[in-house]
């Protein structure tokens, strides 16, 4: 293939690294407002007071918003398809605040001095409640996060307000106490992994303003333009006819921008003002009044046979959603969507989750959506079960992961469509040397290097919710038009779907032009999200290439007089078999689309998904712990992955290595904290750490294909999956280097020297 | 506060507040290629060069330019160019809104460091931070432009 398969680079690759004006803060119109937002210093607390009169009067102030300004509709931040999952939990003002953080006004002056002036002499006065700050207690907690009578729900998700209960799930194949019984080992263990900041580079920002028709245009840095649009309308309680989102290129999301932030604010000063109006969270609102990855608790009951075969699952799961309930019920889905289908030799499954609001940042989506958190859980899991059975790591997997042509316990009648995880898990352990190196090497000094590894799965887009549509047009100069709308983060979409039309209409790259993420051109997307672009969007991509081919095969051949089977593609031209004559894309054009009585050629699909094939990655760990202080070196870290066909080896090598950092970040450094009244601690780079280039080690990525029959050119996904393996994974090198098995995330050198001293 | 200072090459007399940074004054007056990401000068997103050598605008107040070279990379169009055609045929400009600031650094090493180690090469850019790539590419993209790979 000329096109897929191939490194291409980005087509928007130079301008961005060359740091050309193409992000949203470089396109707001110099003259827009700055809107600023006051924050509630309290978790939880009711406003009794609030006094705007000191603010307003400043010169250069245009407008301050409380409570009592904004429309009365609760709405969601979460960027998902209607109806939406998430409770409808927030205003965009609320005269109960739910979090230290939470907005308590909008203000909208002329320059960013004065609207922190003007912020600085707002007077609230507050009664303030007792917060719920430990998700573990949140459950019949005397608070109430939210006692409002208007919270509503699209549908049934289980939630139980009264006792702070967001959304429940329970399933159950089988019986699991019984299958238990019978198991020859049984293990059983707890795990808390952390909420973790997504820290993208560029933090929220939208710019907003109202276009000659007075609609309201909202440039937004989002993964989600139309779920954006629909939140707008929904909270702003204007019809979506009047609402434009164009998403520009963005400075990373990682699911953060599959949640509104601060479109809202600007969008509502620009309708009460008439005004451009532009917002910027600066790091410290990013970190702390924005959304991180749920924290959770999770219990995993394993049990297997004497052979090893894995019988019994049982998970159950307390998910912290914080304030708001954004991504609550779903990602607590995944926890268990996303892992319990690894293994199919079970006899019984069990998954049991609730998630609780407390008074602490929201948690929302983040690259994993609940996988990551169920993998630490279950693959930790299963090493202990490896080791009680005294069965090779690798040899249990290989002997428990479903293959091709099979169902798993939870999900009926799915049958497995690809997957070369057997060869993955083969390749890791070359890769890694795990013969070798399974389970300690002494290395002196005190040292010890060690090796563990987990699985991971996610899915490709969202099974019978996911969807996409593409339009390609043969332009009148013979080029084509691209339009999706699919939203490319720096992830490199649009050069992927282009790719793809490229090679079913067996043209250069060049000749096709892609416009993406604009709400009033693109064709519906829900957006970035749950691993859906390659495999949905691109699904719609090669769908309608394929209609526009067709569509040109039979005007070319209606033009030079010959029947539609006659003729094929040749370059830029259409040519008989014969070869005795052809007719350019160009002229074909010309007369398509010149003159009177003429149609346009379009090739148009919407694309949705039935499935969701699982990607996969084995991840392999090498550690060095230092003995007497706990320290732990990342040495090495494999990934073999299994994303069906690649598309684009750069890209995908690209995510794969981002994503594995941000693994690593989660398995050893990052963590949010909170103070004991709920103030976040951890609110910039100083206390919350990301990896810098010195803390990742050497990452190794391979490819080890298959061929998904329902995806673009057999692909699957990638951008999620990638997040996974590497906390079990250095979790188990690091229990196999000094015997510390810690379950709390992240597992610093304090908690490994503590565990040492406890053996 | 008036200064005088020179922009990629162009003498300017820029009016400044004296509380405000360069970073601000540097996007204010189109040089767009400047990117913030933190408020603690942890990022390195902000680095342009002053006096040829790499330095974080955000954290340099603006009046501090005055009599000093400023180097954008909208200044240095060829030689930024040639590393990132490497950065982009390695895919390692993924958002890319940390990639002006990561070249500004890397141009800077290769003016400053004679044959670097990777751990040297890795020790110089510890201060640029990306949440995207994982490093491992900008690391691939550097060994082919400095000829070490
Ligand atoms: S903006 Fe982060 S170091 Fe300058
Ligand atoms: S490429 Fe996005 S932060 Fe570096």
């Amino acid at each position: 293939m000329e096109n897929v398969g191939q490194s291409i680079r980005k087509i928007d690759g130079m301008a961005i690294a060359m740091g050309k004006p193409v992000y949203t803060e470089d396109l707001a119109m110099p003259n827009a407002l700055v809107v600023k937002i006051l924050r509630s210093p309290h978790a939880f607390a009711k406003i009794t007071s609030i006094d705007i009169s000191k603010a307003e009067s400043l010169e250069g102030v245009e407008c301050i918003l409380t409570f009592k300004d904004v429309p009365n509709a609760r709405f969601t931040l979460a960027g998902q398809s209607y109806p939406e999952p998430s409770p409808y939990d927030r205003l965009i003002l609320d005269q109960i605040v739910r979090y230290v953080g939470d907005e308590v006004a909008i203000i909208a002056a002329v320059d960013e001095k004065t609207a922190l002036l003007a912020m600085k002499r707002i007077k609230v006065e507050y009664e303030v409640m007792e917060p719920v700050l430990d998700f573990e207690q949140a459950v019949g907690h005397p608070s109430v996060v939210h006692p409002e009578e208007d919270l509503s729900c699209n549908f049934e998700i289980g939630l139980q307000k009264e006792n702070n209960i967001t959304s429940s799930s329970h399933e159950e194949v089988g019986d699991v106490d019984e299958e238990f019984k019978r198991c020859a080992v049984v293990v059983e263990d707890v795990y808390y992994p952390q909420a973790q900041a997504h820290t993208m580079m560029e933090t929220y920002r939208a710019f907003t303003y109202l276009d000659h028709a007075g609609r309201l245009i909202a440039v937004s840095s989002t993964q989600v333009p139309f779920h954006i649009k629909r939140q707008l309308a929904r909270a702003l309680q204007i019809p979506a006819s009047k609402i434009r989102v164009i998403k520009p290129r963005i400075g990373g999301g990682f699911g953060g921008k599959q949640t509104g932030a601060g479109d809202v604010f600007a969008g509502l000063v620009t309708l009460k003002t008439g005004k451009p109006a532009m917002i910027i969270y600066d790091r410290k609102e990013t970190f702390s009044a924005t959304t991180s990855r749920h924290a959770m608790r999770l219990k995993v009951k394993l049990g297997a046979d004497q052979e090893g075969f894995i019988r019994a699952i049982d998970m159950q799961v307390l998910s912290d959603t914080g304030a708001y309930g954004e991504h609550a019920p779903t990602v607590l889905g995944c926890v268990g969507h996303y892992t319990l289908p690894l293994y199919n030799k079970t006899r019984a499954v069990r998954f049991d989750g609730k998630a609780v609001y407390t008074n602490k940042m929201p948690a929302g989506a983040f690259r994993g959506y609940g996988a990551t958190q169920g993998t630490f859980a279950l693959e930790s899991t299963v090493n202990m079960l490896a080791e009680q059975l005294k069965m090779d790591p690798t040899e249990i997997r290989l002997k428990n992961i479903s293959k091709v042509g099979e169902t798993f316990l939870t999900g009926p009648g799915v049958m497995l469509g690809s997957s070369s995880l057997d060869r993955c898990i083969a390749k890791g352990k070359e890769l890694i040397g795990w013969e070798e190196k399974f389970p300690r090497r002494e290395v002196g000094y005190n040292k010890v290097r060690a090796v563990g590894m987990a699985i991971t799965m996610q899915g490709s887009g969202i099974a019978n919710i996911g969807t996409a549509s593409a339009e390609i047009r043969l332009n009148d100069d013979g080029n084509f038009t691209l339009l999706t709308g699919a939203t490319d983060m720096g992830t490199g979409c649009d050069t992927i779907l282009s790719q793809m039309a490229a090679e079913i209409l067996e043209v250069p790259m060049e000749k096709i032009i892609v416009h993406a993420g604009d709400t009033d051109t693109s064709p519906y997307d829900p957006g970035s999200y749950a691993s859906s672009t390659t495999y949905v969007a691109g699904g719609a991509v090669v769908k309608a290439a394929e209609e526009l081919k067709n569509k040109i095969l039979a005007q070319s051949a209606a033009i030079l007089g010959v029947a539609p089977q006659d003729v094929e593609f040749d370059g830029l031209a259409v040519r008989t078999l014969s070869g005795d004559q052809e007719i350019s894309f160009a002229k074909l054009a010309e007369l398509t689309i010149l003159g009177t009585g003429k149609l346009q050629l379009v090739g148009y699909a919407t694309q949705g998904c039935e499935v969701s094939p699982p990607p996969y990655i084995a991840g392999f760990a090498e550690v060095e712990v230092d003995r007497e202080t706990g320290k732990v070196d990342l040495i090495d870290y494999v990934a073999v992955i299994d994303c069906g066909t690649v598309i684009n080896p750069n890209l995908a090598r690209i995510q794969a290595e981002g994503g594995i950092a941000q693994g690593i970040g989660m398995a050893l450094y990052e963590q949010v904290r909170y103070d004991e009244i709920g103030k976040m601690a951890t609110n910039s780079f100083m206390q919350y750490k990301i990896p810098s280039r010195k803390d990742v080690g050497k990452v190794r990525i391979a490819f080890e294909e298959s061929y998904e029959p329902t995806g673009p050119f057999g692909a699957k996904s990638i951008g999620e999956v990638v997040a996974n393996t590497p906390p079990p994974a250095i979790s188990h090198a690091i229990y196999n280097a000094v015997g510390v098995r810690e379950n709390h995330l992240p597992i610093t050198p304090e908690k490994v020297f503590l565990g040492m001293q406890k053996l | 506060m008036q200064i005088e200072l020179t922009i990629n090459d162009k003498a300017v007399k820029w009016e400044v507040a004296n509380d405000e940074f360069l970073a601000d004054t540097l996007r204010s007056h189109g040089f767009l290629s400047v990117k913030k990401a933190c408020d603690t000068s942890c990022c390195g997103l902000c680095t342009v060069w002053m006096d040829g050598k790499s330095m974080l605008s955000c954290s340099v107040l603006s009046l501090r330019a005055h009599g000093k070279k400023i180097t954008t990379i909208e200044g240095l169009p060829k030689e930024a160019e040639e590393f990132a055609q490497i950065l982009s045929a390695e895919g390692a400009e993924q958002c890319g809104f940390c990639s002006p600031g990561f070249i500004m650094s890397v141009l800077a090493m290769k003016n400053e460091l004679v044959n670097p180690t990777e751990e040297e090469i890795i020790h110089y850019l510890t201060g640029n931070l990306c949440r995207c790539t994982g490093y491992m590419g900008q690391l691939r993209a550097i060994k082919i432009y400095l000829g070490v790979a």
